[in-house]
């Protein structure tokens, strides 16, 4: 029945236009050959927002929840690109972890078993607060293991390559009181004090008794 | 769930969580539930930003999960719930009402609540406290026992409710025997079904909020305050969670969008009276129900407010109108107890959902193809020449005028053959308007909406990024030389390294992402409407 009608002629339609009341011979609106516009003009304009005491208050109250979730730990930051060089000042730039640790403790029996990961202690709790007793002993060996090491270590020459190492062996086992010990690792390798760094800008590098990089 | 859908919920994530836990969320929502392993693996992530993100996502209610497809044995699915993520939208909205009924107290932990997903009734009760000194004068502080108050009242109305307790055990019940051990799996049940849901646990909790003091420790001030301090003082309601019941809140909003339809029509005791019967039905009527529960006109008079001095018969009169008007707010539905009636919700959604739409048409396509959008929701099916003369407009322009309603789809067709072979001659074409696919539409269509907004605010502030970190650095500089006590000359000279045109230009950014924001706003609450509506009307059916 549809067929019928294309053999007939052309620009026969499958339907009679006079049922959806087009007349005959009557102006039609030209028909569009391209996709519409991406911003099409606008015949009527929108109405105006509301400008209560309402609105106003409502829209006060989302930028601070805006800003304030940025803030919170749940604002996950992706991991650092990793840089091409190692640079001199990542020493001292002390880069947000992004590493496997999490700023928050939520509630581990609410949460299935494999999305347990080690939560970050503040440097001033020296106590661990995961329960994993079987590892206590362990770590709190490791640790002084690890202290005896850096004492030892402290008493040559240390090269840069090392201590990288070193950090990432840290990483790599308990996070714990690891902040505590790259700070106090700091301060006792160099000469310059913590808060004095400038970034390098006007890094003079006058003494460098332990410094083994090139100057940039 | 559509694509506009993912979108906008990917959008939300990213503005909230950032673009880690934006990309799991997406990734989630688009292939239903997956396992940690298979997530990993079609994002591309370390496994620890996923573990890390899932944990985010779960804390805050956007994720369940439960045992996968292979039963208690295997890996643990995770399925990500797309409503529960706009509702994002509409979180100024709930502390804004929060505010409205129970002050700066519950406004606060209601924003507490929300930021963090879950807490403790203690440590909410904490935090919230220090907020409040914090604002207060020098030497008042903030007595927990007041915020316990609020907190207590926003449960009894149910507006906060327990975290379901999760069943680490497997289904109770549903496991056959045998494995006793089943795989540990925690599993969340519905909060409604537990029956301590609203029961406020046993606290000791006695003090006064804290002042921070001024930083000199600013460091260690920001570790503080992420990881809420227990000070060592166990309260006795660990792993009792309380989260925000978004359900009550909709109902409170379905509530009041009703009174307000209501006083405009009608008049302020109208709205009142109708006011009274939802309040007296707040607490029995479950939510999504075509009507209440039917009230006699005795407790409502019982129940009106004192400042309402109406008499008796002045109610009845009242009653009787909300009756008889064409919007059917109120039926009558017996005669006991001087009049049984009841509130249409249903109803009343569906009215608010089609004036709705008439606005829109109005408002895109003007009022004469308004009038025909009208005409056609009343008289359902309409030919060609019958809209023509309904409306009483010339018949070129309504023919216009339809067929870009017809193009937007608003407006559909409908044939009806006379003959069984359809032939075009003698098949009538009639024009209808079906009211819940065009509020689908509307509704995809402001979920596209909002996504716009909320891209070309992230455009804006990109674009003029620089600018605003300029201008931020200098309002810290100011601060600063402020709380140092510089004089006026250096506070001027500061404030000139910000040049007029750069003013001028920040200014217009502010103005621009306010109206954005604003707009945010806005098309939420229709979002709202027309999302009532469809859940009514699939519910009722």
């Amino acid at each position: 029945m549809a067929g019928r009608g294309r053999g007939r002629g052309r620009g026969q339609l499958s339907f009679s236009i006079e049922a959806v009341g087009i007349g005959k011979g009557e102006n039609l609106p030209p028909s569009t050959v391209q996709p519409t516009q991406l911003f099409p003009p606008l015949e009527h304009k929108p109405v105006p927002l509301q400008t209560s005491e309402e609105a106003e208050y409502m829209l006060a109250l989302k930028q601070e929840f805006r800003g304030a979730m940025k803030t919170l730990p749940f604002y996950i930051r992706p991991a650092a690109p990793k840089k091409d060089v190692e640079r001199y000042s990542d020493k001292y730039q002390s880069t947000e972890p992004s590493d496997n640790t999490i700023e928050w403790t939520p509630d581990w029996k609410r949460l299935p078993k494999e999305l347990r990961i080690r939560t970050k202690r503040p440097p001033s709790d020296k106590n661990p607060v995961i329960p994993k007793e079987s590892k206590k002993p362990r770590v709190n060996k490791e640790e002084i293991i690890r202290k005896l090491e850096t004492l030892e270590k402290k008493e040559e020459e240390v090269s840069s390559d090392e201590e990288e190492g070193e950090k990432k062996k840290t990483e790599e086992e308990e996070a714990e009181g690891e902040e505590e010990y790259d700070e106090e690792e700091f301060e006792e390798e160099t000469d310059y004090i913590m808060s004095y760094f400038d970034n390098g800008e006007e890094f003079g590098a006058d003494s460098d008794d332990n410094m083994d990089e090139a100057i940039y | 769930m559509t694509a506009q859908e993912v979108r906008l919920c990917g959008l939300l994530l990213q503005e909230h969580f950032g673009e880690v836990v934006e990309k799991m969320g997406t990734e989630l929502l688009r292939s239903g539930a997956l396992n940690l392993r298979a997530l990993a693996h079609q994002t591309s992530t370390p496994l620890d930003l996923v573990k890390k993100s899932l944990c985010v996502l779960v804390q805050h209610g956007m994720c369940v999960f439960g045992p996968g497809r292979r039963g208690p044995g295997g890996p643990v699915e995770y399925t990500a719930n797309c409503e529960r993520i706009l509702y994002m939208l509409r979180y100024p909205r709930y502390i804004y009402t929060a505010k409205s009924l129970y002050g700066d107290t519950g406004e606060l932990v209601i924003e507490e609540i929300l930021q963090r997903g879950q807490m403790t009734m203690s440590c909410t009760v904490r935090t919230v406290a220090d907020r409040l000194t914090h604002s207060m004068e020098d030497g008042q502080s903030m007595e927990y026992s007041e915020v316990i108050t609020a907190f207590t009242r926003l449960v009894e109305t149910h507006f906060l409710q327990r975290c379901p307790p999760v069943d680490s055990m497997g289904t109770a019940g549903k496991a056959s025997s045998g494995s006793s051990d089943a795989s540990a799996v925690p599993q969340p049940a519905r909060p409604e079904t537990h029956p301590d849901c609203y029961l406020i646990p046993q606290v000791h909790l006695t003090g006064r909020g804290k002042r921070r003091r001024s930083n000199e420790d600013g460091e260690a001030e920001e570790i503080n305050a992420k990881k809420p301090r227990l000070e060592n003082e166990v309260c006795g309601d660990e792993g009792i969670f309380w989260q925000v019941n978004f359900e009550r809140f909709h109902l409170h909003f379905r509530h009041q969008s009703i009174i307000s339809a209501v006083a405009s029509k009608l008049d302020p005791t109208s709205s009142e009276i109708v006011r009274t019967m939802l309040r007296l039905s707040e607490v029995t009527t479950p939510a999504n129900t075509a009507h209440t529960q039917a009230l006699s006109a005795n407790e409502i008079f019982r129940a009106l407010p004192v400042s309402y001095n109406i008499s008796r018969p002045i109610l009845d009169q009242y009653l009787t109108l909300l009756v008889d008007d064409p919007m059917e707010f109120v039926s009558k539905t017996g005669d006991s107890g001087g009049g049984m009636y009841v509130v249409n919700l249903h109803r009343a959604l569906a009215n608010l959902a089609r004036v709705t739409l008439e606005s829109v048409v109005q408002e895109r396509f003007g009022s004469r193809s308004a009038r025909i959008f009208r005409l056609l929701l009343r008289k359902r099916h309409l030919e060609q020449k019958q809209v023509e003369d309904f409306a009483m407009i010339p018949a070129k322009e309504a023919k216009d005028m339809l067929y870009t309603l017809l193009s937007q789809n608003l407006v559909q067709l409908q044939e009806i053959p006379k003959t069984p072979d359809f032939a075009p001659s003698r098949t009538f074409y009639l024009y209808t308007v079906n009211q819940l696919p065009t509020a689908r539409l509307l509704l995809h269509n402001c979920y596209k909406a909002v996504g716009n907004l909320i891209e070309r605010r992230l455009f804006e502030t990109k674009e003029n990024r620089r600018l605003l970190e300029k201008s931020q650095r200098i309002e810290a500089i100011l601060a600063s030389l402020q709380g140092g006590g510089a004089d006026a000359a250096q506070l001027s000279d500061v404030e000139e390294m910000i040049t007029a045109p750069e003013r001028q230009q920040l200014e217009a950014l502010r103005h621009h992402i306010n109206k954005l924001d604003s707009s945010e706003n806005q098309v939420d609450e229709t979002i709202f409407l027309l999302e009532s509506y469809i859940n009514s009307t699939q519910s009722s059916h």
